[in-house]
């Protein structure tokens, strides 16, 4: 899309557009209002999802982010077809999110420390891991190997993109196996998990920190909550894969609110490496 | 015979015949070994057209089916009773839906991981329906480090419908434990050869499917997830399970043509749940086959080849090529 499009798409006036509900206290927010509260609700502090490039922005020194690879593309390799073919609904995650793929990769400065970064886009197609994905965020891991800089994802899925079939699945082991090298390396991998972040995604590479961090509230969980009542038919206890409940059960390191995270983040990475 | 498949009614229909048959022939009053063998023909004939030309929703069904070789019965096809299974994570507890242990087949020792499957109800629910917990993966992968100690080779053999979604499995971490094997795999110091033998049920499958070689049975399955849960999702319709089946491509020729597995071991005719030796000799000829080779290779060189066969998996384009195929077109 040229950017004479981007400047002729009309504005969505809908009331959606200005306004959200708090999920958890049921406040009505202003979206500007959000925008400049770090998206947290003014009423009950909880951490509703950040927009993609809110998130650079809280996470890296202004202007330092230089996405790399933001030309991948997905292709569309078993021909899929459900309701719509997978090519239409790609054409309308990148029309709905201005972005090419589920997941931003590139390097910046963190409090003056080079990163190297991947923030994942729930509102394109929920986050879904598919090709792209996996090799946007291999080829960050394994730069990080090579340079020795250390490697942040911030994840915000719901798994495998299923439309991609085995090739969704496989990049679970492709990632995996980039941060396990980073591992050889010691160079530290810190996964930021935030609302929700389960399935393949959770399965793979974002279990896999050096230190596992994740927002308050956040949903995070190999399987989702539904599908965990349809199997054992039973109501789930409350804040059940809840960050609390996950810190709790010794799978987090520290559940860190949104306000200190690129502080913790810097903090975290000084005492790690000098 | 428990379940029976609408498509394969004929055949148990012929099937039972020649065992009234034999019954009768064998009592001694009548000679009916050539109405038997007629029959016989007749049968193998039609399981040839039957199995030849399954959907891939009624190959799902194949693969799931309740006499489908189970890990256990191919170790014993396959070891004899050179085996010792080993059981328990040193964690939390032992897995029944993941059995583990060291045998030889044939000239190699080597340690045997796989889900477990049960044969009736009471052994399915015993088993989990082989749908493992978090401490079936930690035992999986305690099971390769000791292999990787004393140099054994591992062999997994794959059918889970998937990770078990439940309470204490989410309580316990099994997307930490998944995670963790699909990392620690790609660096097992020893080969590892994968055989998808029933249902390769997603992210439970996978957690014990990075090898150096992965192999399928013809009759068997492999998928990000499995075709109820895609017609449920992507559908909302769960009566569009045949649908899913066939658009998820989730057969052994698809993964094939799709670079993800090494080749495709024949069945039985009629399936692997009709013969689970010759199911168990097909997997040695394969470890006969590829085995020597990867022993042979130094384990800096069997990793990367390693790393190399997973870091290429994935289709994608840039802009660019898209748009010179846009003009194309």
């Amino acid at each position: 899309m040229g950017w004479f499009d981007k400047l002729t798409r009309p504005r969505r006036e809908a009331p959606s557009d200005l306004w959200k509900k708090c999920p958890a206290c049921n406040e009505t927010l202003l979206i500007k209002d959000l925008a400049k509260n770090l998206y947290l609700c003014s009423k009950c502090d909880n951490h509703l999802r950040m927009p993609l490039w809110d998130r650079i922005a809280l996470l890296t020194d202004d202007n330092s982010f230089v996405e790399i690879n933001q030309d991948m593309r997905s292709i569309d390799p078993l021909n899929f077809v459900d309701s719509k073919p997978y090519p239409e609904r790609l054409v309308e995650a990148i029309k709905k999110t201005d972005v090419n793929e589920a997941v931003a990769t590139g390097r910046a400065s963190l409090n003056g420390r080079k990163i190297f970064l991947g923030v994942m886009n729930f509102e394109f197609m929920g986050g879904s891991m598919g090709s792209v994905v996996g090799e946007k965020l291999t080829e960050l891991i394994e730069a990080g190997a090579r340079e020795k800089v250390p490697v942040l994802v911030v994840s915000a899925s719901g798994g495998a993109r299923m439309q991609e079939g085995i090739f969704s699945l496989m990049q679970m082991a492709k990632t995996s196996a980039a941060v396990k090298r980073l591992n050889e390396a010691a160079v530290p991998f810190i996964s930021v998990m935030t609302d929700p972040t389960t399935g393949g995604v959770s399965a793979s590479f974002a279990s896999l920190g050096d230190v596992n961090i994740a927002e308050p509230g956040a949903l995070v969980g190999f399987a989702g909550p539904r599908v965990i009542e349809q199997t054992i038919r039973q109501k789930l206890p409350e804040g059940f894969q809840r960050s609390k409940f996950l810190l709790e059960h010794g799978m987090l390191d520290c559940v860190v609110h949104r306000r200190v995270l690129k502080n913790t983040v810097a903090r975290i990475l000084r005492l790690l490496v000098a | 015979m428990p379940k029976d498949f609408e498509f394969e009614k004929s055949i148990i229909e012929l099937e039972d015949r020649i065992r009234e048959l034999q019954a009768i022939s064998e009592s001694g009053k009548v000679d009916l070994s050539r109405e038997i063998k007629a029959i016989s023909e007749k049968v193998d004939a039609l399981k040839n057209e039957v199995y030849g030309n399954l959907e891939p929703w009624q190959i799902t069904q194949v693969a799931r089916h309740i006499n489908r070789p189970s890990t256990l019965d191919l170790v014993k096809c396959l070891c004899g009773e050179e085996f010792v299974e080993l059981h328990g994570d040193r964690l939390f507890g032992d897995d029944p839906a993941i059995v583990s242990g060291i045998g030889r087949i044939g000239d190699h020792r080597v340690m045997i991981i796989g889900h477990q499957k049960g044969h009736d109800t009471e052994e399915n629910i015993y088993r989990n329906f082989g749908m493992p917990h978090p401490e079936g993966y930690r035992k999986a992968l305690r099971m390769m480090k000791t292999a990787e100690r004393f140099g054994l080779p591992i062999v997994t053999f794959i059918d889970t419908p998937g990770a078990f979604p439940g309470i204490g499995a989410e309580e316990r971490g099994q997307s930490d434990a998944i995670a963790r094997n699909l990392a620690e795999m790609s660096g097992i110091r020893v080969p590892i050869l994968c055989f998808v033998t029933g249902e390769g049920g997603s992210g439970g499958a996978l957690a014990i499917g990075v090898g150096d070689r992965v192999f399928m049975f013809e009759f068997s399955v492999y998928s990000v997830i499995s075709a109820e849960g895609c017609a449920a999702i992507l559908w909302n319709d769960p009566a569009k399970t045949k649908e899913a089946a066939t658009a998820l491509r989730l057969r052994a020729t698809n993964l094939l043509d799709a670079g993800i597995i090494d080749d495709i071991l024949p069945e039985p005719i009629g399936g692997a749940h009709r013969n689970h030796q010759m199911a168990a000799d097909e997997i040695k000829k394969q470890i006969d086959k590829h085995l020597p080779t990867l022993i042979a290779l130094k384990a800096d060189k069997l990793l990367d080849e390693r790393y190399k066969k997973f870091r290429g998996m994935g289709k994608f384009t840039r802009e660019e090529e898209l748009e010179h195929a846009q003009e194309q077109a």
